[in-house]
């Protein structure tokens, strides 16, 4: 039998209309680092074509890097899309801004992690790691 | 994971494609068997291979060519368009960023379109050692044009001429001189020719240097890689290779940011799969890109089955030896293969 490897394939995204990706591109380049595939769509995605971009490239994990305040409305719109394009196991990911306040919340809703400011890259990849385990 | 069903990818069911890509990808025994029932319905997209150096704008004219096929004068139906993109793994840590997709947005939201990021995985030529099996995957489905673009390629990233029917070439002005373009490899690979970002100044010199190399006789050696250096030259080889050297290579312009340009190229791009169609050069470009697929798989059992046949620890003990120089590299694979007589 041929060698076949897997590599954990994670979709990283910029959702909303703030354009500061320098997180979103220090956590792609950690996760490349770890050995991951990251696809990386850049700014100004809506959920529409976050769901899409994860359905065509069948990603493990979506890690949404959001700083302008619309959390809340964001998370909880790709979490609703993936599931109806039958991506209910696709695990999601915030960084950015996140109140404390709403974390509960949004883990309830199904968000996998939560990273604020300052998160070790490390903590992040191994969180996908351990969530997105392949067989 | 549930099993995908072979019907759903046939009829372009975007979950199932998207799963059976994966599973083709990572080269798993489901992926195997997908291929196994999908390879029947493939043979009907147009395979056109997008390659060039990094930075001379593939992605975004990759983009631009897409819309185009999407948006068809009136009468003409809108064409399914699926995009293979290959981007590199990092060769130290085997992950990889794929950030095609960022160049191509304009293509979102459209359910005629498929595009997949893939890494290169260690391979050599700008392509994956699977990016055949996901070009079948989406010609099965229904896709009309597959576009495959390679990594960023310089010189010798020639893998895309086995793999498409009609290989674009992409420069941009500014890159290397003359010599660059005598030199063997990429620009011999190409059956169009396109200098993007021409409303840059120096544009005009890049079409030039590209024309006077056309211009140069022996160019016609491109054709030599319809055959590969291993091939026999039966007869009918021959007389395809006379019908290949009668097509012109174009030498477009484009700026793809715009779209100036596209509606031409698109256009050449179809001259070039009806020449093929007309001169039997389709046929052999399936056997020549059929051969490749089967040689490299031979390669790859051939390998993993030696290796499982060797003793273990023999590899180690072998390595070792040669690493205190005390056999040579060909003696050591004389030893691996022939055994240690020799």
């Amino acid at each position: 039998m041929a060698e076949s490897r897997q590599s954990i394939k994670v979709l990283i995204a910029k959702p909303g209309l703030d354009g500061h990706d320098r997180g979103a591109k220090v956590v792609a380049r950690a996760l490349r680092d770890a050995g991951m595939e990251v696809v990386y769509t850049g700014l100004r995605q809506t959920p529409e074509m976050i769901t899409e971009a994860a359905l065509q490239e069948d990603v493990d994990a979506v890690g949404l890097s959001i700083l302008s305040g619309a959390h809340m409305a964001l998370a909880p719109r790709v979490l609703e899309l993936l599931q109806a394009h039958g991506l209910g196991n696709v695990k999601l990911f915030l960084g950015g801004i996140i109140p404390d306040q709403d974390v509960p919340k949004l883990k309830e809703l199904g968000v996998t992690g939560i990273y604020g400011p300052g998160t070790a890259t490390q903590t992040i990849i191994e969180d996908i790691r351990s969530a997105c385990q392949t067989s | 994971m549930p099993d995908i069903l072979i019907e759903d990818v046939l009829s372009g069911n975007l979950l199932a494609v998207s799963r059976s890509l994966t599973e083709v990808e990572n080269n798993t025994e489901q992926g195997r068997q997908l291929l196994d029932q999908l390879f029947p319905h493939t043979g009907k997209a147009h395979l056109i291979g997008i390659t060039g150096a990094p930075g001379t704008g593939k992605s975004t004219l990759v983009n631009a060519l897409v819309r185009h096929y999407r948006r068809p004068p009136e009468g003409s139906p809108a064409l399914q368009i699926g995009v293979i993109a290959v981007d590199p793994s990092s060769p130290f840590s085997g992950g990889a960023v794929l950030g095609d997709r960022i160049r191509m947005q304009d293509l979102a939201g459209d359910p005629g379109v498929f595009i997949r990021s893939t890494a290169s995985r260690g391979a050599l030529g700008g392509l994956s050692s699977t990016t055949s099996g996901l070009v079948e995957v989406l010609d099965a489905a229904g896709y009309d044009r597959v576009i495959i673009e390679t990594v960023g390629a310089g010189q010798a990233e020639v893998e895309i001429a086995r793999l498409a029917h009609t290989a674009v070439v992409i420069e941009a002005p500014g890159l290397g001189d003359d010599i660059q373009t005598i030199k063997a490899g990429i620009l011999e690979i190409a059956d169009l020719l396109v200098v993007n970002k021409a409303d840059r100044p120096d544009a005009r010199r890049a079409v030039r240097t590209l024309q006077n190399m056309l211009e140069l006789p022996g160019h016609s050696a491109r054709d030599r890689r319809h055959h590969g250096p291993a091939a026999p030259a039966p007869q009918e080889e021959q007389q395809l290779e006379r019908d290949h050297s009668s097509w012109e290579i174009p030498v477009l312009t484009t700026v793809a940011t715009t779209g100036v340009g596209v509606p031409e190229l698109a256009a050449r791009i179809d001259a070039h799969r009806e020449h093929l169609q007309q001169t039997g050069g389709w046929t052999n470009k399936e056997q020549v890109r059929i051969k490749a697929e089967l040689d490299v798989l031979l390669r790859r059992r051939l390998v993993d089955r030696w290796k499982s046949s060797i003793p273990s620890g023999k590899y180690q003990v072998v390595l070792d030896q040669l690493v205190n120089r005390q056999i040579s590299p060909q003696r050591a694979v004389d030893w691996l293969v022939e055994g240690e007589k020799s």
